[in-house]
């Protein structure tokens, strides 16, 4: 067994945590990069100028990018051979949420009642945290600052085995096109398809994780990848929806089996905020 | 456009409290009549900053409330994203203005943002009513007081340049 102590969970959360908030990934800032050098639209051109300008301002004053500083998601691979002394993870990683947050000046977006609205207690919290274990003794904890504007225009469809794979792409265009600016384009679409009901949900967040520009492993998938962000940006919405070529900077895709009678899918829509770190301990 | 005075904050808590304080017969918080609403709810201020990262968030949680503060005066609203048809007819019926400024890029938008006051509901924190001094805020028109809608313009227009430079060549 390898022992991992709580407090050093704690710290490093927090500190990813902020990092996520202030310091875009360089694959989301190269992919504006990319989109500018494409995009026709003059608006089009000065939002995407907008984005960059904004990252380098987060960055070099660490403060947030966007005051929506999100639903901190958690994919945590933990190696059966790990032991965390002093705790359990679940607790590590919300202290450090609540740490990171509290003392990164980063915004309190948790309601704890649906429907009453009543504010959680504790700052930001509780986070989703989704542990999926493995071999070895090695700890992996992916973090994603999820906004709320993209997640509120996420839709999940149980279709049928008939639809195939026209119907599946009519279902997630249908689900850009109805997102249009509220969800904050130019997106990364995440898209979960097989599974049941809630796996396909899982499988499209989990696709968000991988970086701008990373291809699904299968040849099939990669191409269906590719051929939705072309058409994609084939809708003219673009920056902001206020028209234009960038309507999603990538599209990714996790698939997995399912039942005879069922094509489950689901897209989870990320914002041009796609803020995602990673941490090895 | 650049917009330079005075704008308040409200969003989703705050529009359901002045809502209710309306169907109350109570008054608002503060004198709606030819002001305008900036949809946001920002990140707390470090020490060293007026506002923390202050950028729009989705205006369409706020149609259901909207006619009514646009009957009472409202003559503009900020926030990203479509408004619902009875908005839109308000809007046209009052000679208000929906504008948009860029979702997620509340950095550079905080930096336009000179004083900050609070107005109301205090314990609301990022979703109290707040009183902002901004200087040249950067923001596009969505829908005029005509009704014109620009997220159907501008998809518009650019769908047909676009399929006339395809036609050409």
């Amino acid at each position: 067994m390898r022992s991992i102590p709580y407090l050093s969970i704690v710290e490093k959360v927090a500190k990813m945590c902020q990092e996520a908030n202030f310091e875009l990934g360089n694959d989301v800032v190269e992919a504006f990069r990319d989109a500018l050098k494409k995009e026709r639209s003059p608006i089009g051109q000065d939002v995407l100028q907008d984005l960059i300008e904004n990252a380098n301002i987060a960055s070099s004053e660490r403060i947030p990018m966007c005051q929506d500083t999100g639903v901190s998601v958690f994919i945590v691979e933990l190696g059966q051979a790990c032991f965390i002394e002093g705790g359990n993870i679940y607790d590590a990683i919300n202290e450090g949420v609540i740490k990171g947050y509290e003392e990164g000046y980063l915004r309190h977006s948790i309601v704890d009642h649906p429907l009453t609205r009543e504010k959680s207690e504790t700052y930001n919290t509780p986070a989703i945290i989704h542990i999926e274990v493995c071999e070895g003794a090695h700890l992996t904890i992916h973090m994603s600052a999820k906004g709320g504007g993209s997640e509120n225009m996420s839709t999940l469809k149980m279709m049928k085995p008939s639809d195939g794979k026209a119907g599946v792409k009519e279902f997630i265009l249908e689900t850009v096109a109805h997102a249009g600016p509220n969800a904050c384009p130019p997106l990364v679409v995440g898209i979960g398809i097989g599974g049941n009901f809630e796996r396909c949900a899982y499988l499209a967040k989990k696709s968000l994780f991988r970086p701008i520009g990373h291809r699904s492993d299968r040849p099939e998938i990669a191409a269906l990848e590719l051929e939705l962000m072309e058409e994609m940006n084939d809708l003219g919405i673009g920056p902001q929806g206020l028209g234009g070529d960038t309507t999603a900077l990538d599209v990714k895709i996790e698939i997995e089996p399912c039942h005879i009678a069922a094509l489950p899918v689901a897209v989870n829509l990320n914002c041009h905020a796609s803020r995602h770190k990673e941490i090895r301990l | 456009m650049l917009i330079s005075g005075t704008i308040f904050t409200a969003r989703d808590a705050a529009h359901k409290r002045m809502f209710e304080a309306v169907e109350k017969g109570e008054d608002l918080p503060f004198d709606i009549k030819d002001q305008f609403i900036y949809y946001v709810g920002p990140t707390p201020a470090m020490p060293w900053m007026v506002i923390g990262s202050a950028g729009p968030t989705t205006s369409s949680r706020m149609d259901k409330y909207t006619p009514t503060l646009l009957d009472m005066g409202l003559k503009g609203m900020i926030g990203k994203g479509y408004r619902s048809e009875e908005v839109v007819a308000s809007i046209v019926k009052n000679k208000a203005v929906y504008l948009a400024a860029i979702g997620g890029t509340g950095a550079l938008i905080s930096r336009t943002i000179k004083e900050m006051e609070v107005v109301a509901y205090k314990e609301l924190g990022p979703e109290a009513i707040y009183k902002l001094t901004v200087e040249d805020f950067p923001a596009t028109v969505i829908i005029d007081s005509q009704g014109s809608d620009w997220y159907s313009i501008g998809k518009t227009i650019f769908n047909d340049t676009k399929n006339k430079e395809k036609t050409q060549s």
